[in-house]
């Protein structure tokens, strides 16, 4: 018998998975958690998919079976999460809020004041530099300026917020984490009340009106929703766009191909979410036996979905390593698939679009200001990225 | 090809929008329905991979 593989662990090169995953066999398998925990490991495809809609998996991190990656994870088990930690009907009550800000037309009307966003950072970006360092002068604040916008959130907070969700989702320990999340839930609940007297145009300001006035939803739910958006709306995103400007300066055949043609955007961030797959390890846990590809995954077992071994199935991705932007990438499983596949996906794919489209063609000669494989990237137990992309241009 | 969508199911993804824009589009609450005079799908080639695309399932194509 081998030993389980451990999860998380820490990525080799920032834009594939783990070495450490290589043992890992199709379509599931048994990986050993943090606290020395076994729970089964979804790495097949079609498995995925199919056990990503199946309702008799849990999101409830207040279960005690609900498999936890990390120590800082483990500490806020008990708190309520919207959308991420609760499982229809209360989901879908919180979902359905939430949709029409974020339908391909919401989203496509968004495009302008996206591109003018990227157009004043890259501005001053130009007008710093050469060098700069491109994740706090480009990727994190592009996101984090159209999500403040989208929700109704001052800007002018941004070194609070971020501060608070990179300890949040990234901190030393489980009680900072916890912190955090007070601070965050604190500040959000204060900004309701302002908006209560003083309203203002935002996501934010329109679930006070429709949902809290009408006793839809209470002012703590909705704080923790404002939570679930604020967060998921910046940090995720940033990553994309710190890691997806990497990858491309790793790979100057596919950047010259991307910036020859530009119609090919959209398929490019489609192979990007693919092959970077920077939210690895969705967590379920069963809520009753459940047979899949032979085997019985056990009610009160976790289980672990790891993205980026799943989006690198060969079966379904043909040569899974090679970034290519002509192959059909769209199935892949990088914005999770069933009830909560991410709310936000379709302002991502507007914003890494613009984003990397406008970056590549105003700075032709962009290039890495430091050896490639010194620059720092996040470690295995978070959302996936560069910690620092020092660049340079001209 | 008859489509059908089931509203109750559909979590407002877009992905069958974003996927075949020429059949399906979202309602003002962002639930997914097909365009006007598109129920039988209009032969477009998209059709089956934007069923494929639905993150829940709720499209359901029957050979007429």
């Amino acid at each position: 018998m081998t030993e389980p593989v451990t999860f998380p662990q820490d990525r080799t090169c920032p834009y594939h998975p783990p070495t450490g995953y290589d043992p890992l066999s199709r379509p599931l398998s048994r990986i050993t958690l943090y606290d020395g925990r076994e729970v089964w490991v979804v790495t097949g495809h079609t498995e995925a998919r199919e056990l990503l809609v199946d309702q008799r998996l849990s999101s409830r991190r207040d279960h005690p079976g609900f498999p936890m990656t990390t120590a800082r994870f483990a500490g806020i088990r008990d708190r309520r999460t919207a959308l991420l930690g609760v499982d229809d009907p209360e989901h879908n009550t919180q979902r359905r809020m939430l949709i029409p800000s974020f339908t391909l037309k919401r989203t496509a009307s968004l495009r302008p004041q996206i591109q003018a966003t990227v157009d004043h950072l890259l501005d001053t970006m130009e007008a710093q530099g050469p060098p700069a360092e491109l994740v706090s002068a480009f990727a994190l604040p592009v996101p984090s300026m159209v999500i403040c916008a989208l929700l109704g959130v001052p800007y002018t907070d941004h070194d609070f917020f971020e501060a608070q969700s990179r300890r949040l989702l990234r901190g030393p320990s489980a009680a900072d984490a916890e912190d955090a999340r007070d601070q965050l839930e604190g500040y959000l609940g204060e900004l309701i009340d302002r908006k209560e007297k003083d309203p203002g145009e935002g996501l934010l300001d329109e679930l006070i009106h429709d949902q809290l006035r009408e006793g839809r939803v209470d002012r703590d739910e909705l704080a923790t929703l404002a939570l679930v958006l604020l967060v998921a709306g910046h940090e995720t995103t940033a990553n994309m766009i710190s890691l997806g400007t990497y990858t491309l300066l790793r790979h100057p055949e596919q950047l010259t191909e991307l910036r020859a043609d530009p119609t090919l955007m959209p398929t490019a961030v489609e192979e990007l979410l693919r092959f970077l797959s920077i939210a690895d390890g969705l967590l379920r846990v069963a809520t009753e036996d459940i047979e899949i590809a032979g085997t019985t995954i056990r009610a009160d077992e976790g289980v672990v979905f790891s993205t980026s071994v799943i989006n690198r199935d060969d079966g379904m991705f043909p040569e899974p390593d090679s970034l290519d932007w002509h192959r059909p990438a769209r199935h892949h499983v990088a914005f999770g698939f069933g009830i909560h596949q991410c709310l936000g996906q379709n302002l991502a794919r507007a914003e890494m679009e613009i984003a990397l489209h406008t970056l590549f063609s105003r700075l032709p000669g962009l290039r890495l200001a430091a050896p490639a494989d010194d620059i720092p990237f996040k470690p295995g137990d978070t959302i996936q990225g560069m910690l620092e992309l020092p660049v340079t241009w001209g | 090809m008859h489509i059908d969508i089931d509203k109750e199911l559909c979590i407002g993804a877009g992905q069958c929008a974003l996927t075949a824009p020429k059949t399906f589009t979202q309602d003002d609450d962002g639930i997914s329905e097909v365009l006007p005079g598109r129920e039988e799908g209009g032969g477009d080639p998209l059709l089956r991979e934007a069923a494929r695309a639905c993150p829940v399932g709720a499209i359901h194509l029957t050979d007429t």
